[in-house]
This record gives structure tokens, C-alpha cells and sequence, in this order.
């Protein structure tokens, strides 16, 4: 039996500042220590102030997540030495006297069961080390203190993952749920980050760290998870350590024992007194919440009848959902939604594909419509739809252009006809007793009409002329 | 006129163009140069404070807006941030730290035309009790050059009682400010906590120390608080007191107030001369109208223990980032590997400092922290519930400050516990966050006794109305240096 568990740090890059400093909370773009501040490198006489804001969107994650929120939340240090930590502590949340963190004991829905979220709490982010060569070979190392500060949401959860595939499913909701709720930007380098911890048969608990993307993730279990396996095969005991992912190996290598494990010696933040959390704004946060994807899913399946694996593509990812949301009159519901999770993708799937697409809602309702009224075919909507993600141009214009019009008058598809039946003679001749070879005929007319022709009459008109043979 | 006049005095003599602010300045400045090598209470001194006189003068002469105090010289411990100047701590770890920003206190004394005379001695990183563990040598007491001015605050006390200055900053972590009033014979108040914004203080004990005012009179200390309170948007743990001005109705007396001597603090262990002070002020203050009845602390016995415990804890992490590598003193750090770095760095810290840090890091660390830490949060809700039940009784409450007399310098400094006794008076406000205040009352074989007043959270001016009551019954004897 496999169990991983998540340690995910998700920067609020959405805020306007730190979490205990006016600097800029999203502090890409700067030169290396211009985004800095007596509070945020730990200046002696410098206090930590903290963000309002910062805590409302922690609040929203945790409720988000369907954690409870505490009445009272606390700060507490972490101590350690480490060059990219100014204060050499880490102002953090720490549930081991009592749950004081902003969230507790959440749970979401993957698939078929349920991940368990032990504690969400608000910290900030360190600075960066910056290395001239490898790490382990540096001669300099730089410091820059533009990220330190940045606040940071940490989500742990149970080890409740059973599979990297699991694991992938639920970053793809909390990367969209964090988007979606406007507090992070997820495709911002750095902005989540994942650690897993792994055992296999209650064996010891290896951690992973450093894996610099996302995606990296799922490897980085599969590999780790197959090391294990292997290891236990042959009867080779796993020692409890924290293991870093070799992104360019592929690979994970041990970092250090859990014997070294260092004691944080957590005592709370004198310095940020009791936070306390009104019934009221959990409820107004609660009520102005997002609705969730879980919902949004089940909605599209109820209310339009979208079948569930496109309602799932579609409601992951809030960019399509939005589209669809604005796009459909609820009679064109399925066509929008079909557009898009097969058509549109492939060509909206980027932010920088997004950035550049010319397609407004608009498109989208007047090519479904179009396709439900049998003015264009399916086939010739995909080839509009590719032509309107890059000119922006209105569909009538497009369908002028590029001569997309739907063929469906008998005489001139009886035309075509016609021709197909003089080159295809062979298979006209099959076509008598052999029921596929009507469809090999069909496909030639599409070709010849590029597409234009309508499928079904199409059929029927090939079906009247084998008769009449 | 000489330098000895009060604040308020300074003030009026200003007002009524008796004196310039340049002509006291330069006297006071003199005044430095000539007792400095006797007392050591300055670390460093400012050199544009004639400047700065002259230009208040040309203020007060074009008839333009003057801040409230008018000129006024100050000095700051060297434990608050001075933008410009620098603040050191009294350590090497320090020694050439310059801060880009004014402590808020600063700021506002600055923004009411005073002049910062200069930075003043203490004890390491506030750690002491009698401003022998400075980096730069100790600070002597002016009623006995051979004696120690008590501490942390020892700079503040003595450059106040010396006539240096007018008025000090201190900071009292666990009587900081009390010790040195105490010992030398000056006014010092420990306000609530959140009272005075902590921006800018160098951080020691963060959730027990406070900023707190020394003068000559108890009028000048409310006249400080005034400028100094209140909230302050870069102090999330600063109170909101409506800016009251507390040098109104000072002398309302304190005739049918209810006054509670704490037993535990008169008792065993009590010099017999300061108890004989004690108990002549406690028949002075019945004399005043007050009722004195007895009131028992008795968890106070473990506030020194606690208090250590807690302080030392906060400590061990406010000073880990002390590593000399983005500011500190000039140290090459050519061919160290980071750690080895840091390490050697770090045992430029003094022995009181090093001492508490690892005691901190110890009451904090796993399989300690219940036992040591927590417990000692636990004394102090229960000294904080036994004050709050006091102050259901009485109004105030009254002790002596020290135990005992000021001692001669060096005659403790290899006693710690000793040392750590001497604050078993005054902790019980920090732990407790309450304010109190120190009052001189006499002297012993020439060496000065304060007693001292607590009130509960907020209640400064009726702490500072009892403290003036008693400090005007004085007649004590100039400074014999």
C-alpha cells in the first residue's frame, strides 16, 4: 500500500504587499534586492505589521478547501540559520497547542474519495540563494531579499494519495481553485510548490523536495515510489529521510537523515498579537465564494446535460469555464461546450496562447449556433474556429472567405455524387453488400466538398443511388 | 541658571526668553565633556546638537511653529534606532551599525524640536541589571563613582541624575528603567505594554519590554509620555489611549485612594535600610490621605524564575540574526564557509548575552519546552490573574524598587543568580504588562532609594498622580558630581 502526502506552498501573488512589510508581494521583475525594506530583511528595531488582506485570502483557501477556520489565529517562529533568512526565524503558524492556524481539518473530493487537509496556515516566503555553478561546488553565493516576505499559504495534507495520478488530480484543482478564488497566479515560476512525503506498506516516510515544477511532481513520486518498491524487494530497509529531486537525472537523491532533522523551537510571535476572526466575515467570505469545481461540474452535467468527462475538462480550468459560462444560451449549451473542450483546446491551452487569442464569447455563440442550424458543418466550424482564435474576424466573414457555407442542396451534392460514383467504381460495386464501404463513399464526398457537406443528407442521397442500381 | 532645573522648568525658561536653547545646549554639552570620563554614561554623542540649538532658536526668533519641547536635550539609550547615528547595543556585534530609520519615539521627539544630546550606555543588548556587561565599559553611579547606576538603562539614569540631559529614554525589560531611577535617584516609569510604540527598540524580550521616559521629576516623565504614547502604525501591539495629556491634574492628590503593599516585597531579603525608607514612605502616603493595607503576591516569588525563562526564550531568537554579514562591525569574511562564518562571528557576543541565548534556546528546544517554557507562561497568567484580583481591592499598589542599596562595581558581576535576584521587585509589572513607576525617595549612606508605584493596564495618570504626590514631600540633596 502507497501513501503520499502533500506540503504545498502556494504564494498569495494576487496581494498588493508582503505579509508583514508594504513592499510588493509579487516581487518578480525587480533587481536583485530593490524590493526591500528594514521590516522585510529583519533590520534591527524593525516589526513585523500584518497584512489584513493576506489573512482574508488564507481565510478563502481554507474555507475553500472546507477546513475550519479558528476564532483566534496565532503566529509562531520557526528557528533556523539558513543565509536566505534574514531574521534567522520564520514568522509561521503552528497547530501543536491547540489549532491556531487560518485553516484545520479540510477535506476535497478527488475522484472517488476524499483527501484529508490537516492545517493550512499563512507564513512567509524566504529570500533566494543564488549560486555562481552548482550548489555543491559554489564558491559565491548570492542572497536576494526580494522574495523574503511574499506571503505564502502552506497546505498539508493527510497522506491520503495513493497514487501520483491522484496527486496530479488534485494539484490540477488547487492550482485552478487558487485562480479561480483570486489569490494566486499559479502559472507564475515559483508561485506552487509541491513536497510529497512517500512510504509504501507503513515503511518509513521519505520526503521530496526540491521539485522545481509542477509537473515534475508525479515523476518524482513514480520514481520514488518504483525505489521503494525495489528496495523492498529485496529486503533492503528504507531509512525515514528527506530525498531531493535531480530534475536533470530524473531521479530522487538522499539530501539528509531524519536524524538531523533540525528542532525548530517553536514559541509563538509576541509581536503579532491575537488574531481575531469574526463569524461574520467567515460567513461574507463563504457566501462571496467562487463557486466550486466540484459544483460547477455537476451543475453543467444537471442543468445542460454535458456529459461528464467534458464537464470536467471544462470546469478545471476556469479560463474555459468563464468562455462557456458567458458563450452559451443554455439551448447551445453542449455545442459551446464541445467547441471548446475539443476545438478550442490546443489552441487556448497557454497563458501565452491565451494572451494572444482573438476569440470573444461571441464567436463561440454565433459558431454553435451556426453549426445547430445547419449553416456550417461541424468539420467547417473546427476550421473557422482556427481561423477566428487568430483574426478575431466576425464568423459571417469568415464563412464568406473561406467558402465554408454548408452544401446541402440535392442538386449539387448529386453532382458530387455523381463524380464519386464515376472514380470509385470498384467500391461502389463492394458498397452493394458491404455496409462500410457506404462510409468509405461518404468520406469522399466530404473531401471533395471539403467538409462542406451535410453528412446525413449526404448518406441518404448515396443510399437512394446504390438502391436504384 | 544652571542645568539642574527640571524639564518643565526648561520649558518655561525658553518661554520667558530667560535662557536660549543654544546657551543650554553648549552648557550641557560642557557639562558631558567634563563629567563624562568620571561616569561613562554616552557611547556617542551628537555632534550637530549646537546646530540643532541654534536652529530651534531662529525658530523661536522668526516666530515660527516650535515643537513642544523646544529644544529640549534628550538622550537615547543605545538600544533605539537613531537615523544617522549610531545604535549599538553596548555590543561589538553592533559597533558600527547605523540605522536607515528613527525609532518611532524618535521621531516623535524629534518632530516636537528636541535634540537628541546623544546614545547612552547599557548593558549588552539590555541585558543586566547594572550596566557592567557593556561592550564599551561600564557606567558609574554620580552619587558614587565606585558603585554601580543599576541597569540596563544605566546611561539613561545616570546622564539624567548627572545633569547631562534633561530627560532619557530607557527601555525596561524587567526593571530596566526602575533600577537605574532607583539607584540614581532620578523618576522612572515602565508604562503598559502597548503603550508606547516599540518600533525602532532593538528587540530583546518582545512580548515583555516597553520604551519608558527618566527625568528629575515626575512632571517631566508625564510630559515625555505625552509626546511618546499611543498608537503606531508600525507596531501591531500598540493601544489606542486617546492621547490623554497626563500632566493635567497631576497634583489631584491621593487622598482616599486605596494603596496595597506587596508583602512579598518588603520582607526577607530586603536591605534594612530600604525597608526603614519604605515603611517612612508608606506612613508618608497614610499622612497624604491614602488607606495602605497589606496585599500578598505570592506567585511573585517565581516571577524572577519566569521571567528568565521567558525573556531568555524571546532573546535567543531576536538575536539570531546577528551574523555580521549584512551590517554589524568590520569583520573580513574572506575564506569562511557560511556556518564557520556565522560561528565565529557570533562569539563576538559578551558573556550575559551568550549566557541567556543558550539558556533561551534550551527552554525552547523538544522535550524542554513544557517544562520550562510553558510552564512559565503559566506563572505568568497566574502573577497577571493575582494583580487583576489586587486591583479589585486597592488602586495601587507599593513596593520598594531594589531590595537592596546600590553595590560596588564588579562586587556581583561573577554571581549571575545573584544578579538576576536583584530584579525581583520590578518583573512582576512586565510579566504582568502593568505599568510602573519609580519615585527617589531618600538616601542611605549617601546612596539614593526610589520607591516604587504599580497601577493596573492603562492607568498611567493615576500612577503618575501618586508618584508626584509622593516625590513633592521630597527634599533630597544635589547630585556630588
Amino acid at each position: 500500500l502507497t501513501k503520499i502526502g502533500l506540503e504545498i506552498h502556494c504564494q498569495l501573488t494576487k496581494l498588493e504587499s508582503k505579509l508583514f512589510c508594504s513592499c510588493k508581494a509579487d516581487y518578480r521583475g525587480f533587481e536583485p534586492n530593490a524590493n526591500i525594506c528594514p521590516v522585510c530583511i529583519g533590520l534591527p528595531g524593525s516589526l513585523p505589521i500584518l497584512n489584513q488582506n493576506a489573512v482574508e485570502k488564507a481565510a478563502m483557501i481554507s474555507i475553500a478547501l472546507g477546513c475550519k477556520v479558528p476564532q483566534k489565529i496565532g503566529f509562531f517562529r520557526k528557528n533556523y540559520f539558513y543565509p536566505d533568512l534574514p531574521k534567522s526565524f520564520q514568522i509561521t503558524q503552528y497547530n501543536a497547542y491547540g489549532p491556531t492556524s487560518i485553516g484545520y481539518d479540510g477535506k476535497v473530493p478527488i475522484e472517488d474519495k476524499e483527501i484529508r487537509i490537516r492545517r493550512i496556515q499563512l507564513e512567509e516566503d524566504p529570500g533566494r540563494l543564488i549560486y555562481e555553478g552548482s550548489s555543491e561546488k559554489t564558491q559565491v553565493t548570492l542572497v536576494d531579499y526580494n522574495r523574503a516576505g511574499t506571503p505564502l499559504v502552506e497546505i498539508v495534507t493527510e497522506p491520503d494519495f495513493e497514487t501520483p495520478k491522484q496527486v496530479r488530480l488534485f494539484l490540477n484543482i488547487l492550482a485552478d481553485l487558487v485562480e479561480n478564488l483570486g489569490v494566486s497566479d499559479p502559472s507564475l515560476e515559483g508561485a506552487l510548490r509541491v513536497d510529497g512525503n512517500v512510504s509504501i506498506d507503513k515503511g518509513n516516510r521519505v520526503e521530496i523536495k526540491n521539485v522545481g515544477s509542477f509537473r515534475d511532481i508525479e515523476k518524482a513520486l513514480h520514481f520514488e515510489i518504483t525505489r521503494q518498491q525495489s528496495l523492498a524487494e529485496r529486503n533492503i530497509p528504507i531509512p525515514a529521510e528527506t530525498r531531493h529531486w535531480d530534475e536533470a537525472r530524473k531521479i530522487t537523491v538522499s539530501a539528509r537523515s531524519k536524524e538531523e532533522e533540525q528542532d525548530y523551537r517553536y514559541f509563538p510571535e509576541a509581536d503579532i498579537p491575537t488574531i481575531l476572526i469574526d463569524k461574520t466575515v467567515i460567513e461574507r467570505l463563504g457566501r462571496n465564494m467562487p463557486e466550486s469545481i466540484i459544483s460547477k461540474k455537476e451543475r453543467y452535467i444537471k442543468k445542460y446535460g454535458i456529459p461528464l468527462q467534458v464537464a470536467e475538462v471544462l470546469s478545471s480550468d476556469k479560463f474555459y469555464s468563464d468562455l462557456f459560462e458567458q458563450a452559451n444560451n443554455e439551448k447551445n449549451a453542449k455545442e459551446i461546450a464541445n467547441l471548446i473542450t475539443t476545438d478550442l483546446k490546443g489552441f487556448a491551452d497557454t497563458k501565452e496562447q491565451r494572451e494572444q487569442l482573438k476569440l470573444t464569447p461571441k464567436h463561440l455563440t454565433d459558431l454553435a449556433d451556426a453549426i445547430m442550424n445547419n449553416k456550417i458543418t461541424r468539420n467547417s466550424g473546427k476550421i473557422a474556429l482556427q481561423e477566428i482564435v487568430k483574426t478575431g474576424k466576425p464568423l459571417s466573414e469568415i464563412i464568406s472567405s473561406l467558402d465554408l457555407g454548408h452544401v446541402d442542396d440535392q442538386s449539387s451534392l448529386s453532382k458530387v455524387i455523381d463524380d464519386v460514383f464515376v472514380e470509385e467504381q470498384k467500391a461502389v460495386a463492394e458498397a452493394k453488400n458491404d455496409p462500410d464501404t457506404i462510409n468509405y463513399l461518404v468520406g469522399k464526398v466530404m473531401k471533395k466538398t471539403k467538409g462542406k457537406a451535410d453528412p446525413s443528407l449526404t448518406l441518404d442521397l448515396i443510399k437512394k443511388r446504390l438502391d436504384a442500381q | 541658571m544652571g542645568l539642574e532645573i527640571s524639564a518643565t522648568q526648561y520649558l518655561q525658561q525658553i518661554k520667558n526668553g530667560s535662557t536660549s536653547v543654544e546657551e543650554y545646549v553648549a552648557k550641557t554639552l560642557e557639562r558631558i565633556k567634563k563629567v563624562e570620563k568620571k561616569v561613562h554614561a554616552f557611547i556617542s554623542v551628537n555632534e550637530n546638537a549646537l546646530t540643532q540649538a541654534k536652529q530651534v532658536d531662529k525658530k523661536l526668533k522668526a516666530k515660527e511653529k516650535v515643537g513642544s519641547c523646544f529644544g529640549m536635550p534628550i538622550s537615547i539609550k543605545d538600544n533605539i534606532c537613531t537615523k544617522g547615528m549610531k545604535t549599538t547595543c553596548a555590543s561589538k556585534m553592533l559597533e558600527d551599525f547605523v540605522a536607515p530609520y528613527d525609532a518611532t519615539v524618535v521621531s516623535r521627539l524629534k518632530s516636537q524640536d528636541s535634540i537628541i544630546i546623544g546614545k547612552v550606555n547599557l548593558d549588552e543588548f539590555a541585558m543586566g541589571s547594572t550596566t557592567e556587561f557593556s561592550y564599551f565599559g561600564p557606567t558609574k553611579n554620580p552619587w558614587n563613582t565606585g558603585y554601580v547606576p543599576g541597569g540596563s538603562s544605566g546611561g539613561s539614569g545616570v546622564s539624567v541624575s548627572a545633569l547631562e540631559c534633561l530627560a532619557s529614554l530607557g527601555s525596561d525589560t524587567g526593571g530596566s528603567v526602575r533600577s537605574p531611577a532607583s539607584f540614581c535617584s532620578v523618576v522612572g516609569l515602565k508604562p503598559t505594554y502597548g503603550l508606547v510604540s516599540r518600533y525602532g527598540l532593538v528587540s530583546f524580550a518582545n512580548s515583555i519590554e516597553q520604551i519608558g521616559p527618566l527625568a528629575r521629576t515626575v512632571e517631566d516623565v508625564a510630559f515625555i509620555l505625552n509626546i511618546i504614547s499611543g498608537r503606531d502604525s508600525h507596531d501591531n501591539t500598540t493601544l489606542d489611549n486617546g492621547n490623554p495629556d497626563y500632566t493635567k491634574d497631576l497634583d489631584a492628590g491621593i487622598s482616599g485612594k486605596k494603596i496595597g503593599i506587596i508583602s512579598e516585597m518588603i520582607g526577607d531579603g530586603v536591605d534594612k535600610d530600604v525597608a526603614a525608607a519604605t515603611n517612612r514612605a508608606i506612613s508618608k502616603l497614610q499622612r497624604l490621605g491614602a488607606e495602605c493595607i497589606p496585599v500578598s503576591i505570592d506567585s511573585a516569588v517565581h516571577s524572577v524564575a519566569a521571567y528568565y525563562t521567558i525573556a531568555s526564550a524571546e532573546a535567543s531568537s531576536n538575536l539570531a540574526r546577528y551574523d555580521n554579514v549584512r551590517y554589524g562591525f568590520n569583520f573580513d569574511l574572506e575564506g569562511y564557509e557560511f556556518n564557520a562564518y556565522i560561528s565565529k562571528t557570533r562569539s563576538s557576543f559578551g558573556p550575559e548575552v551568550t549566557r541567556r541565548m543558550l539558556l533561551g534556546a534550551f527552554v525552547l528546544s523538544a522535550g524542554y519546552y513544557g517544562k520550562y517554557y510553558l510552564k512559565a507562561q503559566k506563572v505568568r497568567s497566574m502573577i497577571k490573574s493575582q494583580l487583576d484580583e489586587a486591583f479589585k481591592k486597592v488602586d495601587l499598589l507599593v513596593a520598594p524598587t531594589m531590595p537592596i542599596l546600590p553595590f560596588k562595581i564588579g562586587e556581583k558581576i561573577d554571581d549571575p543568580l545573584t544578579l538576576y535576584l536583584l530584579d525581583i521587585n520590578t518583573i512582576i509589572a512586565n510579566l504582568a504588562g502593568i505599568p510602573a513607576i519609580s519615585v527617589p525617595y531618600e538616601l542611605a549612606h549617601g546612596l539614593p532609594i526610589g520607591i516604587q508605584f504599580f497601577a493596573n493596564a492603562m492607568q498611567e495618570k493615576l500612577l503618575l498622580q501618586a508618584a508626584y504626590a509622593l516625590h513633592k514631600t521630597t527634599n533630597l540633596p544635589e547630585v556630588p558630581i
